[in-house]
């Protein structure tokens, strides 16, 4: 069986902070991880080889120093990794990112796509029932267990909100996963070895047959028209005093407000 | 087209820099420069003080299709169980503002419910409801919905497509945007209609939710949003209100996924977080499980509920079920205590529009403060506890 993970890289967003006076993201010191739902796509396919036998490749899109993070996967256990890497691909929306990965798992061939739910960086989950649809192949979102695997089909589970589904899909099909399917790894030390010495095979737009249209800014239907701070309260009151006469004053409005 | 920097206008103040979240942007000298790292999401630009980093190239392409075909607002309508979900009344009350600023109708798609439930959705704005009550849509399944919703939209051509941001509608609405391809903006926390061009503008937190974007579809129709849950507010209820509801024949549907059992487990924190009257929620301030404890004990003497960040969340000191912002709940309280969170857009999104929001943090630039009504700058664990013992002796507790 042939396992494509789809990860991507994204900066540790909780440590990006907003610079009120300019309007603008401070990355200093920023690190670039793996998006954390991605770990556990990555610990899913693996486990998948762990309990039968499969070929994990692990795949994504973005620029050169993207590298890092597919080596990391391979030090977790994912046997080939592959960077989808071209100029033409900046500015990709989900629509456009979709299309590219798909063109690029045809490439790579696959009997079951892994993604993690979604990227912390834009928080949309569109990419993988996008992928899904771009590849004319089922998906299932929101799997937090994978009951079976036989033959040409697989039983998982999936988050509904109240409660769950069991959904039988059949191969070839595209998961995307929750953190609650399981716990991943550290990477060992013969991982970590592997990762270094591992081949990591580069694809351009030309190499996966994509339709350059509808690659990168011009294929995406989306664009940002402006980015801008959230608005702050016009009415906000700040208590002073000490803590004692802060919390009194608090007590007292909140009783004007009818709130206790 | 590409993002460059006009040499003879940069004066090397290094703004930029930071500002790029791909880190493209660097030094070559006293200049700017950016390289091949760039994504062209455009956030540069707006930062220069000297308008020194321009878009080259053409900048937008053209709209190569006529439009005036599309026209009208249509909104998935969720049911679960048969009933209307409240999310479908919530984009019904923003899809009428939307028809309204486009002069144009407001439709909504009803799967596996029956009647009863499109006259509701009459009822709550609707002017035509498009259902279709087979038995294989009375659960969700991707693949019927996608196949159903597409043709609807192929056939009645609606310029804007709402959708809500749930299990459901994150699931298979993105596969109905790339059948038809086009745009679809996610998890939008107000919507808006630029008068001029008519394009649908989405905004949404971006980037970790630490900022908010407009989003724009120029060239492609249907536009296509989904929202979440509770940050829309429900149009209004009209008894007497009428439409047409018009039956779709939907036979013949296949799927690859099938639906074997559904098992329903209705998380106590999670409906109690949703509609209690009162939150307390702690963040990374709180410092650990014992800090929750405290906050537990102000919650218990207003009955209330408590909620967290992502941040303690992530650092497992409280379960995702209680997790309030964009990546958890939405939650609109009477009284939100935000206890230890600094305020992360993210964050923000999720509870700023509860009626009234207290702050207890001991940063006093925290942009908490920023959307609350009453702010304390203190330690958590001195402020809380009082505010316990307080509320617990004006209450005779």
């Amino acid at each position: 069986m042939k396992i494509v993970v789809c990860i991507k890289q994204v900066p540790d967003t909780s440590e990006v902070r907003i610079n009120p006076e300019t309007n603008t993201l401070i990355r200093d010191g920023v690190p670039s991880i793996i998006n954390p739902y991605d770990l556990h796509a990555i610990e899913a396919a693996v486990r998948i080889k762990e309990e039968g036998s499969a070929n994990v490749t692990v795949l994504t899109m973005g620029p050169p120093q993207a590298e890092d993070a597919l080596r990391e996967a391979v030090s977790m256990g994912a046997d080939e990794a592959v960077l989808l890497t071209d100029r033409a691909f900046a500015g990709s929306d989900t629509w456009a990112t979709a299309y590219t990965l798909a063109k690029a798992a045809e490439t790579i061939g696959f009997d079951l796509i892994i993604c993690g739910k979604q990227a912390i960086d834009g928080d949309t989950a569109q990419v993988g029932p996008e992928m899904a649809e771009f590849l004319n192949i089922p998906h299932v979102a929101y799997v937090k267990n994978i009951e079976k695997i036989n033959g040409g089909s697989l039983i998982v589970h999936r988050l509904m909100g109240e409660g769950h589904d069991v959904v039988e899909a059949s191969l070839p099909a595209l998961l995307t996963v929750v953190r609650e399917i399981n716990e991943p790894r550290l990477p060992s030390l013969k991982g970590k070895m592997r990762a270094k010495k591992v081949e990591i095979k580069k694809l351009s737009g030309d190499d996966i047959n994509a339709d350059g249209s509808l690659l990168g800014l011009n294929g995406s239907p989306t664009q940002v028209k402006n980015i801008f701070a959230p608005e702050v309260k016009k009415d906000r009151k700040m208590l002073e005093g000490s803590p004692d006469e802060q919390i009194e004053s608090l007590l007292s409005e909140l009783k004007t407000l009818k709130c206790i | 087209m590409i993002i460059k920097v006009d040499v003879d206008v940069c004066t090397g103040c290094e703004t930029c820099v930071d500002s790029c979240p791909h880190t493209a942007i660097v030094m070559e000298g006293d200049k700017a420069f950016i390289n091949e790292y760039c994504q062209v999401c455009r956030i540069c630009l707006s930062t220069c003080p000297e308008g020194a980093i321009k878009e080259i190239g053409e900048s937008m392409q053209k709209k190569q299709d006529d439009f005036t075909a599309y026209k009208g607002v249509l909104i998935f309508a969720e049911q679960r169980e048969g009933k209307v979900t409240q999310v479908a009344l919530e984009l019904l009350g923003a899809g009428r503002k939307l028809a309204e600023k486009l002069d144009c109708s407001l439709s909504a798609v009803l799967l596996g419910a029956d009647r009863g439930e499109a006259d509701e959705l009459i009822k709550w704005g609707a002017d035509t409801v498009y259902i279709s009550s087979g038995d294989e849509l009375r659960h969700f399944n991707d693949e019927p919905y996608a196949a159903v919703l597409t043709s609807l939209i192929k056939k009645h051509k609606p310029e804007i497509i709402l959708a809500g941001a749930t299990p459901i509608g994150r699931s298979f609405i993105p596969r109905v945007a790339a059948r038809l391809s086009t745009g679809l903006t996610a998890d939008c926390t107000s919507l808006d209609i630029d008068a001029e061009t008519r394009d649908f503008l989405q905004i949404r937190p971006a980037f970790g939710g630490n900022i908010m974007a407009t989003i724009l579809c120029p060239n492609r129709r249907p536009q296509i949003a989904t929202v979440r849950p509770r940050v829309m507010k429900k149009g209004e209820f009209d008894e007497g209100r009428t439409g047409e509801i018009i039956e779709v024949d939907a036979s013949g549907l296949d799927s690859r996924t099938k639906v074997l059992e559904s098992i329903k487990e209705v998380s106590e924190v999670a409906v109690n977080i949703q509609e209690a009257d009162v939150i307390v929620a702690g963040g990374r301030g709180m410092g650990g499980p014992d800090g929750f404890k405290l906050l537990e004990e102000l919650a218990e003497v207003l009955d209330g509920a408590v909620g967290a960040s992502r941040a303690a969340v992530d650092e497992e000191w409280i379960p995702y079920s209680h997790q309030v912002g964009q990546t958890g709940k939405t939650v609109c309280p009477k009284v939100y205590i935000a206890c230890g969170i600094s305020g992360a857009v993210q964050h923000l999104v999720g509870m700023q529009s509860s009626d009234i929001i207290i702050a207890i943090n001991k940063n006093p630039e925290a942009p908490i403060f920023n959307v609350a009504s009453f702010g304390i700058v203190g330690d958590v664990f001195e402020v809380i506890p009082l505010l316990t013992k307080k509320i617990r002796e004006a209450k005779g507790l």
